[in-house]
Parts: C-alpha cells; structure tokens; sequence
C-alpha cells in the first residue's frame, strides 16, 4: 500500500497545520484519529478504516450539535422567508 | 504546448439586513465596500475604458449599452485593494475579485482573504447602522426563491485554441465536475423539479448551452470575451457554472482540476468525445440526484454516470501527464481527483470533511435527526444558509473548521498576510505594490492597466498587456529605485 505524504505545493504539509491545532486545544477537544488533519494528504487508509470514517466523522460530528443549536439562527422560519437577493452576475 | 494557467475568482454575496426588509440593496453594498478603509484605495478610479463585457467570443459584439458610472459614483462602488484585488459594488451585491494567481493554492489563500476582507467591512458597518439593525453576508449563490448570483471563475487561455474546441470538450466536464464543486443546496427552485437536496446551488439556474448572458436564461458555458490583457495572445475564459465554495479543499480541487482540463484541451489531450445529448437538462439531473447513479446520454449513444464522466477526464488527464513537463501543483491536484472519484464512488459519506456538499449534507441529516426536523423545516433551511454566514462566530462552516471538522489546505497565516498583500508571481504584484508605495499618485486602476496623476499631471498609463509580467522577479528593482510614481514612469520608459 502507498504511504507517500502528499505536500501540496509551496512546502504547506497538510499534516502540520499549527492553526487548526491549537483552536482545537483551545477548546479542549479531544480528537480521535481520522477526523480533519490526522491523516489528511492523500494516504489511502485501509479498507476497513476507509468503511468505517464516514460513520465515524458522523458521529465526531454529535458533540458539534449542541454548539451548531446554540448559534444557529433562533427565527429561522421568518430569517428564511425574508431572505430575498437580487439576482446578480 | 499549454499557456501557464492563471486564474482568478469573482464572488458575488448574499446581503441581508436583519429588522429592515425595506432596505436597499445598492445603497447597502455601497455602505459595506466603503465601510473597508484600507488607504489610499478609497479615492481611485476603476478604469473602464479597456472594459467590453459585450464581446462575444464566438466573434462578434452584442448589443447593448457598455456601462460606465460618473466619476463620483465610480469611486463609490469600486475599491482598488494594496493586496491587488478589486472589491466593489456589482449590481445589488458585493464582489470581491481577487488578484490574479498561478496555481490553486494561492486561489484558496486569495479567495479566503477575501471573505476576511468583506467580513472586515461588515462589521465597520455596525457604526453607521441604526440600532437593533444588523447586515449579514452570505458566501452562497440563490436565495431558493428563484435569485442566483455567481462566483466567476477566471482562466487565462490561449488565444489560438478554438471557441468551438474549448465549448465541446469542456461541456460535458462542467456537467459533471458538480459531483465534487457543489457547494450543496436543500430543495430546488427556478421550476426545477422538486428535490429534499442537492448537489449545487446553481445548477437549477442554466437554461442554454452557450451564451454571453450572465443573468438572464444563464448558459453553461458563457462566452464574454474580455481578455483583460492581450487580446491576440490570450483568452480569459469566464466560468459561471460554479458555486461559491467554502471548503478550502473543494476551493482547491476545482481550481486546479479545471486548470489542468483546460490546459488539456490547449494541448490537444482531451478529445475523447463525451458530448451529452442534452447538456442542461443533465446538468440539473447530476445536480439532483445525490446518490450519484444516474446515467447521461451521450451522441455517441454511449450512457455514463456524471462520475464515469469524470473518470474519463481523469483517464485523460493521466496520459497527459505522464509525459509532459507540468506545473508542479500538479501531480497532487491529480491524486486527490482520483482519491475523491474513488470514494464518490464507493461512499460520499467518506468526504464529509472535504467536499462543500456532503460537509453540509451530513450536518444537516446529523441535526434532523437529533431535532426530528424534516428536509421541508424552516431550521434546515436556515442550516443551509447559515452554512454560508462569514461570520466567523456564527457561520456553521466556519464552526465546524474551528472544531476541525473540516480539513484545511493553507494556514490562517497566509490568508491574513493576503489581506494586504498581492500574489509575488503576477501583475498583481505590481498593481498592489503600486497602491501601496505610490497610492495618492494613483489616478485609475483595471486588471491589465493602472494610471497615475497627481495633481495637475497629464494622466500617465502603464498597460500590462503580460498578465504574468509584473512580477516580484520582474519588477522589484525598478518599484525599489523609483520614490514616486514620476520616477517610475521615467525609468520605464527610459
């Protein structure tokens, strides 16, 4: 199986993004493997581990639920009827 | 052998006002882009004079009337930016033109400053807005009523490949390649069928192949011919099938994927004949069907899936690459293209923190369930919405890349320093560096020209006709022995 580190040009390793690190210790998530920066770059995982990540970045995703309620628009029926643009281009 | 594909992108907001459903559009974009106080953007002209948005690239110019706004209102709507963008009032939206840039990495860091740079104005605005009102921005494209606005993609092409060759190949490509751009939509508009989700936000809207309208019965393939810069070397194709993307990832793969298809068909290397027997009508059906299964018609009689499709290209783009010199973004543009045809095709599901569509999708299926919403309830409208706040505490793709939900291909560092600072390997470099070392000489600025005259000076213009001259390379020197604007018209023409 390839194992190569993908780097997507101008040296930016997908693998050493120090910004995301440190909003996630900020907010003292604790991460399992395989979510947003672990194994990101381009490895291909393991059949079974490949099976598994989109249930398994569902269920990361739970924690985030409660945040997502707390922010999200409180009147969204009338924010949504209301929102009406100008087509544009 | 293929011109260097630069490239470039025009995203249009959403805007809204929040206890003012009488407000004014114009009058508000006009506030938000004069609200960004970046010295000594706020006094230049944008030059309209090279502008002819009524050329057809089919070869011949469409009526109309070109328009050209009074002096006093130009500067109003148009801001000239030091990192080399153009952020102005384009109809009743803001856009934000981001300078020009040589690979899709540097499109992702100047697309994203740009959303910082909006967001920046937005909140200059909280002063100037009464009470209790508040303006909010969208990076999306309809408002699920029938209203769509863009994001423009822009590449430079080579003029002596054929209108006809690029339309023909690229077609089926533009169809297809939404099975990863979509930005992701919930229900469906524009007397499309109806639909609980789908792939892209602006495949309801194409009603014809090949157009130069950008707002009326929108075609899949526009054919503005505006080079801004030589015009009997380059072409600037002017894609208006995209969505606005908030993924960094998908911003990346779609710029760059696109860029080596183009440079493909320059080359001669993508002649398999995929054309659909009916281009719009496909493009909304691959828009809708999210399970990735439907088959496409071609005139050849062949039936592919819109991924099969894709895998066509890719096949191709394989065999073009394997013997040619190549830009070196691109052996990784054609991994991840392949790595994401792959799970597309096994389970989207899998690239739930990498492409725009199932981001959302999965979000908003994880928070019907826990709600016991349904795809018809106002909550999950406003998910789909919210997704596209560029509020940075409120917008819920922003909230899951704060939680690392999403990954990441350039740093936060990055995209703040181009806020202020233009691309180093175009004419972007020049213009920004122009703004910022000789602003209050700078009379009027376009993509391929800036002027200057201070005073009472007879206007001085330097044409960039070389959208990759301009460089930090090519001009550093020459901008570093010139103290003013005076100075650096004489040593160039000297």
């Amino acid at each position: 199986m390839k194992q190569t580190k993908t780097t997507i040009q101008n040296g930016a390793d997908l693998e050493s993004f120090g910004v995301l690190r440190a909003a996630e210790q900020e907010r003292g998530q604790k991460r399992k493997s395989g979510g947003g920066d672990g194994d990101a770059g381009g490895k291909p995982a393991g059949g079974a581990k490949l099976a598994s990540k989109g249930q398994k970045l569902k269920e990361d995703m739970d924690s985030l639920l409660d945040e997502i309620d707390e922010v999200l628009e409180e009147n969204a029926e009338e924010f949504v009827k209301n929102y009406v643009q100008r087509g544009g281009e | 052998m293929a011109i260097p594909k630069m490239m470039g992108t025009e995203v249009e907001f959403g805007i809204t006002v929040r206890n003012d459903r009488e407000f004014d559009p114009i009058a508000i974009c006009v506030m938000l882009v004069n609200a960004y106080r970046e010295e000594p953007g706020a006094r230049i002209l944008w030059d309209y004079d090279q502008e002819n948005p009524l050329a057809d690239a089919r070869g011949f110019q469409a009526d109309g009337e070109k328009y050209t706004p009074n002096q006093q209102e130009n500067i109003a709507r148009n801001k000239t930016l030091t990192n080399g963008a153009r952020y102005y009032v384009d109809h009743a939206h803001p856009e934000y033109s981001c300078p020009e840039v040589t690979n899709p990495r540097d499109l992702v860091v100047h697309e994203r400053a740009g959303e910082r740079i909006v967001e920046l104005s937005r909140r200059a605005t909280r002063a100037l807005l009464p009470e209790g009102m508040e303006l909010l921005l969208h990076k999306n494209n309809s408002d699920r009523k029938g209203n769509s606005y863009g994001c423009h993609e822009n590449y430079l092409m080579d003029r002596r490949t054929s209108f006809k060759q690029i339309v023909e190949q690229l077609m089926p490509f533009f169809v297809s390649r939404q099975i990863y751009s979509g930005a992701g939509k919930v229900g469906s508009e524009n007397r499309a069928n109806p639909c609980d989700y789908q792939l892209a936000q602006r495949s309801d809207f194409f009603e014809t192949e090949v157009a130069l309208d950008t707002m009326v019965k929108r075609p899949i393939i526009n054919t503005r011919d505006e080079p801004h810069a030589d015009r009997e070397k380059y072409r600037r194709l002017h894609v208006i099938v995209g969505d606005s993307n908030m993924s960094e990832y998908t911003i990346w793969l779609r710029q760059g994927v696109t860029a080596l298809v183009l440079a493909m068909i320059e080359d001669g290397a993508a002649s398999r004949d995929l054309s659909l027997r009916d281009p719009v009508r496909a493009i909304r059906e691959v828009s809708h069907d999210t399970a990735l299964g439907l088959e496409l018609e071609l005139i050849s009689g062949r039936k592919l899936s819109a991924l099969q499709v894709q895998r066509e290209y890719l096949e191709m783009a394989l065999r073009y690459a394997a013997d040619r010199l190549l830009p070196d973004w691109t052996p990784a543009i054609l991994e991840h293209w392949g790595q994401v045809l792959d799970a597309l095709a096994r389970d989207p599901y899998e690239l739930a923190d990498r492409l725009d569509w199932v981001i959302k999708k999965v979000m908003i299926e994880r928070f019907m369930e826990r709600k016991g919403l349904n795809w018809q309830s106002p909550q999950v409208a406003m998910l789909d919405l919210q997704y596209h706040d560029l509020r940075p505490d409120k917008g819920l793709y922003f909230l899951l890349e704060q939680q690392g939900q999403v990954r990441r291909v350039v740093r936060d560092e990055e995209i703040t320093r181009a806020i202020m600072e233009p691309p180093t390997d175009t004419r972007a470099y020049f213009r920004g560096q122009c703004l910022q070392r000789y602003g209050d000489e700078v009379f009027g600025v376009n993509w391929d020209s800036i002027s200057f005259g201070a005073g009472g000076d007879a206007v001085k213009r330097i044409l960039m006709a070389e959208p990759l001259k301009g460089s930090k390379a090519h001009v550093q020197e020459l901008l570093e022995r010139s103290k003013n604007a005076s100075e650096l018209v004489r040593n160039m023409s000297s």
